[in-house]
């Protein structure tokens, strides 16, 4: 075959139907391979509700518990806790967590179905560490004026008793508040809204 | 026996005729070794990339063999490698050996780095040269952080919960990306297991590609040299630069020195002193990863600490995270970056010499600041620290066109 014979025109289209044609099929062929790396079919199945007793938490102490691999702390606040709350609204980012994730039957300062306990995703919202708690009130090496709360050792985040940020540190919206109700007086299940299971 | 002699040494030569034949071996040989003209100037600072080739060599070769005792599961890993410590027959060097050659490639690649910064390495001709340089470096710190969380301690655990969820920052599509990386909805087993297969085989396999075309870059146009001067502008009457010799004998030579004194520190480290008082082998990473406990002072190794001082210098998570991804990504653009019509530090005004000096402070004092409690005076300090980083940059993009200079010699400086 002769140069002449050649239709340059049709060739490039041609190279170019079959780059797009095969470019479309190594995008599909790739989904698998890219779904691969999802949670598996386990660990999605992993995650049933976890019940508490809180009869036994004493005032001021904090349990921690795992639900669906993560940290859930279950602080049983005390009254000066709870009326301490609105001391620190000023120097929050968001008092009334309008912004915040969490279920739609929590409300308020105190976040919590009963006052008392308070049910908090303890994951910063930041980068996920678990923040300590730190109840004390008074000059602490990180704030002078501390009203007790959660202090996160990695990036120096700070929350107050109800997992609300404080203004100028890295995390961007309050604690979570996974959902959750109670069974029974003193019996509350994590992943089970006062509606049913979510 | 001289007869015997000759006649093994002709046998050779066949041998090497046959090969010669059928692979270019002579014909490489000559290539990269005897037939490459690299400047008669080279200093203290060129010995950094051969030593890095020589660590990548100790890595791959530990690395082998610690993956033959190594258990990765979420269960078993962290007890695997206190059995590789404590069982394995000289399981405890070989360990020790990656993680000292783990910080020591760092090291070595922080003042290869500086090294074009001095020198102007990174300018034309050699821009892709630093950019392949620049995506080993960044290879280089996915491998550290992915082989950092298979000891399954603590600071594995919450070092690997902390930058994964630097992709959460990502507004939409952080939370199924952070997913899709751990594949699970918490650092878990799933976790442990893929970032063990992309430890040992994927970006292993990746660096080795990116370091041959760094090689294949690097031959093109030569090594730079203290002077910042072409050597192939001046040649003899053969076509040989003037200014060059043959890289082996001479250079090759000059690395195996390098070599030598390298291994005294290494295996000084190695012996004496592998967990460097925590900067390399942290102590928090012997104790099992508890996913309910954060330790209280968490913080990278500290090869990452100067980054880290930068994302948390940022009041904001999103804007932390991209100014952190920032202050890697500006490094790639350093050569366009950098307009000045010499390269070395020679023959730069003091204008740079003040830049660079800043700028070498900052990036210490960032990691330091990153290693430390986190005060708020720090907080202070690290966000002045972070802006000097990035003054660098951008006063050197609007001074190094006009910046004072010195004439440049013709011919290198002895």
């Amino acid at each position: 075959m002769s140069s002449d014979d050649v239709n340059i025109g049709r060739r490039r289209f041609l190279v170019a139907t079959t780059s797009v044609v095969g470019g479309v099929g190594v995008g599909f062929a790739a989904v698998p391979f890219i779904k691969s790396w999802m949670p598996s079919a386990r660990a999605q199945a992993i995650g049933v509700p976890v019940e508490i007793n809180v009869a036994s938490l004493k005032e001021g102490q904090l349990l921690k518990v795992q639900w669906r691999g993560q940290t859930i702390g279950v602080l049983r606040r005390t009254e000066e806790m709870i009326t301490g709350l609105s001391k620190v609204d000023d120097r929050l980012v968001d008092p009334q967590s309008l912004l915040a994730e969490q279920p739609e039957y929590i409300h308020g300062e105190p976040r919590a179905l009963k006052p008392e306990f308070l049910v908090v995703n303890m994951h910063c919202t930041h980068l996920g560490c678990v923040p300590q708690m730190i109840p004390e009130v008074g000059p602490q090496p990180f704030d002078e004026n501390w009203n007790g709360g959660f202090y996160c050792p990695c990036h120096k985040s700070k929350f107050d008793l109800s997992g609300r940020v404080f203004k100028g540190v890295p995390a961007p919206t309050n604690l979570r508040i996974p959902p959750y109700s109670f069974l029974e007086e003193n019996t509350l299940i994590i992943g089970v809204s006062p509606k049913g299971a979510v | 026996m001289a007869k015997i002699a000759s006649s093994v040494s002709k046998q050779a030569n066949a041998l090497l005729n046959w090969f010669d034949d059928r692979l270019p071996v002579t014909a490489f040989w000559n290539n990269v070794m005897t037939g490459y003209m690299a400047p008669k100037n080279f200093n203290f600072w060129y010995y950094m990339g051969s030593l890095a080739l020589l660590v990548l060599v100790i890595q791959i070769f530990s690395g082998i063999l610690l993956a033959m005792h190594y258990k990765p599961s979420a269960t078993e890993a962290f007890a695997s490698v206190e059995y590789i410590m404590r069982d394995v027959d000289w399981g405890w060097l070989i360990r020790y050996m990656h993680t000292t050659g783990a910080s020591f490639f760092f090291i070595l690649i922080y003042l290869h780095m500086f090294r074009s910064l001095l020198y102007g390495s990174h300018k034309a001709p050699r821009e892709l040269l630093w950019v392949f340089g620049m995506f080993i470096y960044v290879a280089l710190m996915a491998e550290a952080f992915l082989g950092y969380i298979l000891p399954w301690g603590q600071m594995s655990y919450w070092g690997a919960q902390v930058i994964i969820n630097l992709f959460g920052a990502l507004p939409k599509i952080g939370e199924p990306l952070t997913q899709w990386i751990r594949g699970d909805y918490f650092i878990s087993d799933a976790t442990l297991n893929r970032f063990f297969a992309l430890h040992v085989i994927a970006v292993p396999l990746a660096l080795l590609g990116l370091v041959l075309l760094h090689l294949v870059a690097l031959r093109e146009n030569g090594s730079n040299n203290p002077d910042g001067i072409e050597i192939k502008k001046h040649k003899d009457a053969a076509g040989k630069p003037l200014d060059g010799i043959p890289f082996h004998p001479y250079y090759t030579v000059k690395d195996i020195f390098g070599v030598g004194f390298f291994l005294i520190l290494f295996s000084f480290i190695l012996f004496f002193w592998p967990e460097a008082g925590g900067m390399f082998l942290e102590h928090d990473n012997f104790v099992p990863a508890d996913a309910m406990v954060t330790p209280i002072h968490i913080k990278p190794v500290w090869y990452f600490t100067p980054f880290y001082a930068i994302l948390k210098a940022v009041p904001d998570k999103l804007l932390g995270v991209l100014t952190m991804g920032a202050s890697v990504g500006v490094l790639f653009l350093l050569p366009w970056l950098d307009r000045s019509p010499v390269k070395s530090i020679r023959y730069k005004g003091l204008w740079y010499k003040v830049l660079l000096t800043m700028f070498t402070i900052a990036f210490v004092r960032l990691g330091l600041l990153g290693m430390a409690e986190g005060t708020p005076a720090q907080t202070w300090e690290m966000r002045v620290w972070t802006l000097v980083y990035f003054m660098f940059f951008v006063l050197l993009f609007f001074m190094s066109p006009g910046g004072k200079t010195k004439p440049v010699p013709d011919r290198v400086t002895h």
